[in-house]
């Protein structure tokens, strides 16, 4: 499986640019590690349930009522580009 | 003696007595910092003109009052900055209070001082940090662990009288024991995670750094609980965990996991670990040996599962609503491709990518729903040992800490370094570390840890259990000596 690891792909996928430094770096060691996960091939896990949380909860439900929160200023604080009280993003729609 | 090398006990004591004032003990730890933070630096940033003013309101009387208490850089404090030691939270300043602040807070604690991490959490040695290594106060040309590098640095060099970390995988546990300090990673569900900075949810806990036992559970008993803002935080009983610190071991049992003590250990580690188990006998404690048969597998699952989370949570990291943005995107994917090149370091890129991966069409089945599944045979192991022992007893870390720069180019020997911690995180369990000896290395003390695990919310348990040992010992008594 690490064989077909390819960083390219993943990193359009993840949405992370990579330099050409990096790509072959990383698809190095990264192929390193999956070969070392590989291992965990060698498990029978027939029969066996997933683990997704430790203890597991479900359906925690809370009212759905209004409560004092951030502010819309407080909200753009941080924002890096805002102007009348909206978060400006890069044009989406050619 | 000066006031910052005060325990968190002690220092309360002082307070209480009025032999100081909480701005006292501000403007003492303040000085500390500045005096030997140069050579540490375990520290990002400090406020002493927020704490004083905090310090000028506090109520002593409070379970923590008065009392500073350092942060690790990834839980957000109202008004302080919040980097995650990564550039691509620079110049962010937290607008709310972490649920375990809001806490900290209404016990009367004062929160002091960000400490340093590796980058989002990720790392055991605090040299993946975009503002530069944090060093071993024991030996600076070490490194403190991680990847709450900063704060079990900041304990052991007197610079805090306590810290709260985060514990994914280790990264409590791994520096206080390469510090010589006291660290407790929570049982999973304990205390809330709202305003931690996710790096893998479904592993991800807060806990304290402490100089020694009874303070970890002072700490956390103002942090534990049921909160609303976290559907993970369980609705369980919190305990006074200070209330059965001094009760005697007899009948008590615990486990030493065959799969803990192998070839590979360091010798000198191995040794401490075995003369505290030895210890624990003379105490009046059982010990029965038990085993973990899937340890083999926990950091194989773990790198799956923790990256995969890690891809997801880091998803929010967009350059729209806070942190770094490129400038000059030529669209929406040139935007999100560039500020998070621009932003994240290379552990931070590696982890994503595998996480991406191992969640990528085509794979999640043979990666991530298998390691899930081998995640459920690590918790079974825990489960049947615990219904022959009370608690677990084994090394913290396989090895001392070791030279930086060492390993930075060799993630997968960097990974190994987790061993022993990764797989409570798995089971969800509570953990903790406690000082043990002394290696001797270049005729260097360097410090080992001892790592006792119990049963989910049995902390007081485990508080009781390590307290024995500490009362009995002088370890936790050594301190660096820096200049």
């Amino acid at each position: 499986m690490s064989a077909q690891f390819d960083v390219r792909y993943t990193a359009q996928l993840a949405r992370l640019h990579l330099s050409e430094d990096e790509i072959v770096k990383f698809q190095a060691q990264l192929s390193q590690i999956l070969t070392y996960v590989e291992k965990l091939e060698q498990v029978d896990v027939t029969g066996i349930e997933p683990t997704a949380h430790a203890n597991a909860v479900f359906n925690v439900f809370r009212e759905d009522a209004p409560r004092d929160w951030f502010t819309a200023e407080d909200a753009l604080a941080n924002a890096p580009r805002s102007a009348n009280q909206l978060f400006i993003v890069p044009k989406v729609i050619e | 003696m000066e006031l910052s090398s005060l325990s968190l006990t002690d220092a309360q004591a002082s307070l209480r007595a009025k032999e100081v004032s909480p701005a006292e003990l501000l403007r003492a730890l303040d000085a500390r910092i500045a005096r030997v933070d140069p050579q540490i630096h375990g520290y990002l940033s400090r406020d002493l003109d927020a704490a004083l003013a905090c310090a000028e309101k506090a109520d002593v009387s409070l379970p923590l009052g008065g009392l500073p208490i350092a942060i690790k850089d990834v839980i957000n404090v109202r008004g302080e900055p919040c980097t995650a030691a990564s550039k691509i939270l620079q110049g962010y300043r937290a607008n709310y209070d972490a649920t375990v602040i809001r806490k900290l807070r209404a016990a009367g604690a004062i929160p002091f001082g960000r400490c340093n991490l590796d980058e989002f959490a990720m790392g055991s040695s605090t040299e993946n940090s975009a503002f530069g290594h944090t060093r071993n106060p024991w030996d600076t040309t070490r490194i403190p662990g991680g990847s709450s590098g900063g704060s079990a640095a900041v304990v052991a060099a007197d610079e805090a009288f306590a810290a709260l970390g985060s514990d994914t995988g280790g990264s409590i546990r791994q520096p206080a024991a390469l510090c010589g300090i006291v660290g407790l990673k929570p049982t999973y569900g304990r205390v809330s995670r709202f305003g931690l900075i996710a790096f893998a949810s479904s592993l991800d806990q807060i806990g304290p750094f402490t100089k020694t036992v009874r303070d970890a559970g002072l700490v956390l008993n103002a942090i534990a609980g049921r909160d609303p803002q976290d559907s993970t935080s369980l609705d369980e009983p919190v305990p006074d965990h200070t209330a059965l610190l001094g009760r005697d071991l007899k009948g008590l049992r615990l486990g030493m996991p065959r799969e803990y003590f192998i070839a590979g250990l360091d010798p000198q580690v191995d040794a401490a670990v075995r003369a505290a188990v030895r210890h624990y006998e003379s105490l009046g404690a059982e010990i029965v040996e038990v085993s973990l048969p899937n340890t083999e597998h926990a950091v194989g699952v773990y790198y799956i599962i923790a990256t995969a989370e890690a891809s997801a949570n880091l998803a929010r990291f967009d350059g729209v609503r806070y942190g770094h943005r490129a400038a000059d995107a030529t669209g929406l994917l040139d935007h999100y491709g560039r500020t998070r090149e621009e932003g994240f370091g290379p552990e931070v890129k590696r982890r994503i990518i595998l996480g991406t991966y191992v969640l990528s069409s085509g794979y999640y089945d043979a990666f991530y729903l298998r390691a899930q599944k081998v995640r459920t045979l690590i918790r079974r192991d825990f489960s049947a040992a615990f219904e022959k022992v009370d608690a677990i007893i084994c090394p913290t870390s396989p090895e001392v800490a070791f030279k930086a720069g060492d390993r930075s180019d060799d993630p997968l020997k960097m990974y190994l370094a987790d061993i022993f911690t990764i797989a409570t995180n798995l089971a969800g369990i509570p953990g903790m570390s406690i000082p043990c000896g002394f290696a001797s290395v270049e005729g260097r003390p360097l410090p080992i840890g001892l790592q006792l695990l119990g049963k989910p919310f049995q902390e007081a348990q485990l508080l009781q259990i390590a307290h024995a040992y500490e009362q009995s010992t002088d370890w936790h008594k050594a301190r660096p000596t820096l200049a």
